[in-house]
């Protein structure tokens, strides 16, 4: 092989980078944090509402679950500015994304929900507990817990995945790697490079589920088990 | 302005043969490098243990999309200029054998330890152990999952699209480019993908509760 590596252009795009990693951050947690609530909202809708609102949701669920990502970037992108709704493509990402994550959330907490048992409701009945706080600490937080291991992979995979929202020019860290390796022509070298970076986004990223872990679930940081 | 046609529609769906084929070419490389690393991931040996797993953590923490660039542009940049049905094909069996693996893995673990003493009692060696005792069962635990896992596998062939491979999404992008009504085209595009996946998501579900009842 007659090819040399070069990561000479490193020393030059260095912050080019670091700035498509740090959007990828923002797009990310934006994403997570806001179809998380899309997700929990829908989820309780689906266990404890009416026919109606649990069809609607199941609907959802199912469409965004059967389709591409891309396919769903490209309706919200393309698809809305063609309809007179012209978002950009950073908005257009964290909407794609949070409607993705939404779906894929009301399935797991749905799980959790319903695996918590109905004398729980009861019992919070009994003590006087208003809706409200019934959901908040008897359903949500154990449901969450419960389910923390499998939201944990699908938040890591929702950062991945957000590679694609580089298809509508949202400068991300892919949006960045296609750019400086059509400048450079180092391809090879480039992707590797953004290979290993979002390898360590990856692991940054299950270790701050992690930490929130341990932060929200009293039980677990008190006796250090997983449920 | 040229309409979106009955025309368009029919060559969508002829794009959407692709997406077939490129599906069960992942699958089919998934399950042939996957069913190795299932195993290495059990198997008594360190080395192997390790190999598989550095492999897997490697594979998932790294976006598909990123694979396809390195396997297309990048290997064509160093003299290994492949097709883009090629590039895919290396990549989603790449992608298919992390995850196949690491569900087939926690498959083969479900198997009831007792098992694997019985048949060693019987005096079974460690290949008829695999070959008639514990996999036959591990496929029964792993139909559920795996049909589940198929659905990722079809919606993750439009990344293909990408580097150039006129598959459903890219045949998406080419109409589209000649009409001008994204809502309309990738609503349809969006339409034959749940056609595809819909029908699997709901046999891996019934698999799943068919499991769980004889339990």
């Amino acid at each position: 092989m007659s090819y040399k590596f070069d990561f000479e252009f490193l020393a030059e795009r260095w912050p080019d980078f670091v700035a498509g990693a740090w959007l990828t951050i923002q797009l990310t947690v934006a994403s997570i944090a806001l179809g998380f609530l899309v997700g929990t909202v829908c989820a309780l809708a689906r266990v404890y509402g009416g026919p109606v609102l649990r069809r609607i949701v199941g609907v959802y669920v199912e469409a965004i679950r059967n389709t591409p990502l891309l396919i769903q970037i490209f309706i919200v992108y393309f698809g809305l500015s063609s309809l007179g709704l012209k978002l950009s493509a950073e908005v257009s990402a964290i909407v794609a994304l949070t409607v993705n994550m939404g779906a894929y959330t009301t399935e797991i907490m749905r799980a959790g929900i319903q695996s918590i048992q109905r004398t729980q409701l009861e019992a919070a009945d009994c003590l006087g507990l208003t809706r409200l706080q019934t959901i908040l600490h008897v359903v949500l937080l154990p449901a969450m817990e419960r389910v923390y291991p499998a939201l944990s992979s699908q938040f890591v995979l929702l950062m991945l995945a957000s590679s694609i929202t580089s298809q509508i020019s949202a400068e991300e860290l892919t949006a960045t790697a296609n750019l400086v390796q059509s400048d450079t022509y180092r391809s090879f070298e480039v992707y590797v490079i953004v290979a290993v970076v979002y390898l360590a986004l990856s692991a940054l990223y299950r270790f701050a589920l992690w930490a929130i872990g341990l932060v929200l679930f009293e039980r677990r940081r008190k006796l250090g088990t997983p449920l | 302005m040229i309409q979106l046609s009955a025309t368009h529609i029919l060559y969508l769906v002829e794009a959407a043969r692709w997406t077939v084929l490129l599906s069960l070419i992942a699958f089919a490389g998934g399950a042939l490098v996957g069913l190795p690393l299932a195993l290495m991931r059990v198997s008594r040996s360190k080395l192997l243990r390790g190999l598989a797993s550095v492999y897997i953590q490697i594979v998932q923490g790294t976006p598909l999309l990123i694979v396809l660039f390195l396997s297309y542009f990048g290997l064509g940049i160093l003299g290994y200029k492949l097709d883009p049905l090629v590039a895919a094909g290396i990549s989603f069996t790449i992608y298919a054998a992390a995850f196949l693996g690491e569900i087939w893995r926690g498959c083969i673990e479900a198997v009831p330890k007792t098992q694997w003493e019985a048949s060693d009692c019987l005096g079974l060696n460690p290949v008829q152990q695999y070959a008639y005792v514990i996999l036959p069962q591990a496929v029964r635990i792993a139909t559920p999952p795996t049909v589940g896992f198929m659905v990722q596998i079809v919606k993750n062939t439009s990344l293909a699209s990408v580097i150039g491979f006129v598959e459903l999404a890219r045949a998406g992008q080419i109409v589209n480019n000649s009409t001008f009504e994204p809502f309309a085209i990738f609503a349809v595009v969006g339409a034959i993908y749940f056609a595809i996946c819909y029908p699997l998501s709901v046999v891996g579900r019934y698999l799943e509760r068919k499991a769980n009842a004889g339990r």
